[in-house]
């Protein structure tokens, strides 16, 4: 997060250095890539407690939180967990399509685990790890295709995309597999300390991959693959162990949200469990000011865009908004957000705006 | 020649697969005298226990026993496979083609292929919506508004003044168009506070239970278009701290078992079955059609209802 902002700032500020005005610097806010998602979510949860007085209020219940706020956080740590793998794939200028087909795998496996071996906590353990381990095989061999056979992201991960589903039907024996296991429920449904479950594996994974990527140089490597591959080669990065692990860490995140996402109900639905959450996912990269071309990325973009598409979820029904237009609506705000946030539209607004309003010296560009 | 050989070569290779499907469905290559009907049947998917049940019920009744050659297909609800399958059925020119459409429209197409194939077709379960005349013999299955209409009557009788919350399956397909017609069409639209989507799934009406119950805080009933969502209602509204069946009441469609469970424990008030053991129906008209034999246009399969004075034994007693 803190690289774009070093990259932007002298950009941003060089046309006016001996004047360095509240403009300028409000001009710079609104150009961090953040500023425009942000706004959106601001504007949509207030608009939420406006219209719903009572939205905003965080109470204590049965020890633990409850609210509106509480759901959010809890709901958009799916979008949350695919979000990083996917931005991390994206920053190489790769694609994950088959994130939530893994979701279904991984839940299918746990819980059939624990239907055929009992509801205790150790089994539940176990489930999780063989559930996990699952995603991360399954992660590293679209790794292989693509890096190793030097297939196209795009085809090869839509190979699981497709088949991943026939997979979970198949360990499911094509029956939605319900079970009961109290501590597999929590993982969705518990609370530590107060603090709903997923939300705590949210934050705990986030920090552990912003740490990783971040305070190394994984990072920087990563992005550089994204903006040049040969480049970075011949620099000596090697870029396709690199590239392969990044697919490994995107399955394996996208096998923990399908545990989360999955747990609560237990009842692994090979057909739905994560269906259509690969777009989602892509959309909160991109909403997060993540490029779908490679390079630069963004992990708190991400944390933010997963909290604005589970907020405009929640709104469309604290708006009142019939269900036939819910998808316009949603729509509506996305759009908003990206033409908000294009650089291109805000030069030619600023650029009009600049040739009615003559007086004020313009940029250079 | 090269040319020629090669179409040959696949349909070989299509033939040896359809060979496989047939042997999959259990079906012994000993019945195949003339008189086993050929059946090829689209399940849209496998996304309740309801249609689990109706799957079951088909394969149970179509057997090689019964005189049936079945080739099962499941589309994974989605119609690009449906209609895959139904032209796979076309190629293989078996007797009858019977399937439960995933969504209403969009099949105009393929069912003027199975007209122009003379193969007849029954609708299951599902309607649908097309500008091909009279495209299929008999349709079976529940009446979609009859069980909302019956869930309508009973809020009418027990809760006039209820506040209610629609809890809408996946939006354009039957099962929501029609409950939710029949439903509204005896409560009043001026006693639904508000409507929203949960897809048919848990995970789905939980969480639009979670919003609706910060939007519409006056909400004190919730009808939702099966048991699944119903049954993420109760999380929900647990999670709330109040108490589903008294606080709020719950009347859903469906009657599968964990639905009836939950009407057995007094968290669901209302419970309107949607009986997916019609397999023997469905052969019965497949034998007739076959045989040259009327059948009706339209084969309503008989649905009860329960209310929380259903009995464990009663759950145990069903078949799904």
């Amino acid at each position: 997060m803190s690289a774009p902002t070093a990259a932007r700032a002298p950009r941003a500020a060089a046309p006016q250095p001996r004047r360095p005005s509240l403009l300028a610097d409000l001009r710079r806010v609104t150009r961090h890539q953040l500023f425009w998602p942000v706004a959106a979510l601001v504007v949509l949860v207030l608009a939420c407690g406006v219209y719903s007085p009572g939205f905003l209020d965080v109470t204590i219940k049965d020890d633990h939180l409850f609210g509106q706020p509480i759901d959010i956080l809890r709901q958009s740590v799916t979008p949350l967990l695919l979000g990083l793998g996917m931005c991390l794939v994206i920053a190489t200028g790769g694609i994950d399509l088959s994130v939530g087909a893994v979701m279904a795998i991984s839940l299918a496996v746990s819980l059939t685990y624990i239907d055929a071996t009992g509801p205790g906590t150790g089994t539940a353990l176990v489930a999780v790890a063989i559930g996990l381990v699952t995603a991360l095989l399954i992660g590293a061999f679209n790794g292989f295709l693509v890096t190793a056979l030097g297939i196209q992201p795009f085809i090869a991960t839509m190979i699981l995309m497709v088949a991943g589903r026939g997979i979970a039907m198949l360990v499911t024996e094509g029956q939605i597999t319900t079970t009961a296991s109290p501590a597999f429920k929590s993982i969705g449904s518990g609370f530590v300390l107060g603090v709903p479950t997923p939300v705590v594996i949210g934050a705990v994974v986030f920090v552990l991959v912003t740490v990783l990527v971040r305070r190394t140089a994984l990072g920087m490597l990563v992005e550089s693959i994204g903006i040049n591959r040969e480049a970075s080669r011949l620099a000596g990065v090697r870029a396709r162990g690199l590239e392969w692990s990044v697919y490994a860490i995107c399955g394996l995140l996208a096998g923990l949200a399908g545990l989360v996402y999955g747990a609560p109900t237990m009842a692994a639905d090979a057909n739905n469990i994560g269906l259509m959450k690969e777009l989602d996912a892509i959309m909160v990269v991109v909403l997060g000011g993540t490029r779908l071309d490679g390079g630069k990325f963004s992990l708190a973009g991400v944390v933010v865009g997963s909290l604005l598409l589970t907020t405009i979820e929640r709104a469309v029904i604290i708006f009142h908004i019939p269900s036939q237009v819910t998808p316009l609506f949603k729509a509506l705000v996305l759009i908003i957000v990206c033409l908000a946030a294009s650089e291109r539209l805000r030069k030619a607004v600023t650029g009009a705006v600049g040739r009615l309003v003559p007086a004020r010296p313009q940029e250079a560009s | 020649m090269a040319r020629k050989t090669f179409p040959r070569t696949a349909l070989a290779a299509l033939s040896a697969v359809s060979l496989l499907a047939l042997g999959a469905c259990g079906s012994g290559e000993a019945s195949g005298g003339g008189d086993t009907i050929s059946v090829g049947f689209s399940q849209l998917g496998a996304e309740s226990g309801w249609r689990t049940a109706n799957t079951e019920s088909v394969k149970g009744n179509l057997t090689a026993e019964n005189g049936f050659d079945l080739t099962f297909v499941d589309a994974q609800q989605k119609q690009e496979n449906q209609i895959k399958a139904l032209r796979d059925f076309i190629a293989q020119d078996v007797d009858v083609i019977a399937f439960s459409p995933v969504i209403e429209t969009g099949w105009d197409e393929v069912l003027q292929e199975i007209k122009d194939a003379e193969i007849p077709l029954v609708l299951v379960d599902r309607t649908v919506d097309t500008t091909v005349d009279d495209p299929y013999v008999t349709w079976i299955g529940a009446d979609f508004k009859q069980e909302g209409i019956t869930a309508g009557e009973w809020v009418v009788e027990n809760a006039p003044d209820a506040k209610i919350f629609e809890l809408q399956g996946t939006l354009g397909s039957g099962a929501q168009v029609d409950r939710e017609e029949g439903f509204d069409s005896i409560v009043g639209e001026e006693n639904i506070v508000g409507k929203a989507t949960g897809n048919f799934t848990r995970a789905e009406g939980k969480a639009a239970v979670e919003a609706a119950l910060q939007a519409y805080p006056e909400m004190n009933l919730i009808f939702a278009h099966n048991d699944d969502m119903g049954l993420g209602a109760i999380e929900a509204i647990e999670a709330a701290g109040k108490v589903p069946g008294v606080d709020i009441q719950i009347v859903t469609i469906d009657g599968v078992k964990d639905g009836l469970k939950a009407l057995h424990d007094k968290k669901f008030n209302y419970v309107v079955e949607c009986n997916p053991a019609f397999g023997d129906q469905i052969a019965d008209a497949i034998t007739k059609i076959v045989a040259g034999e009327e059948v009706p246009k339209e084969t309503i399969v008989v649905d009860k209802a329960f209310d929380q004075t259903i009995t464990m034994e009663e759950i145990d007693a069903r078949a799904f």
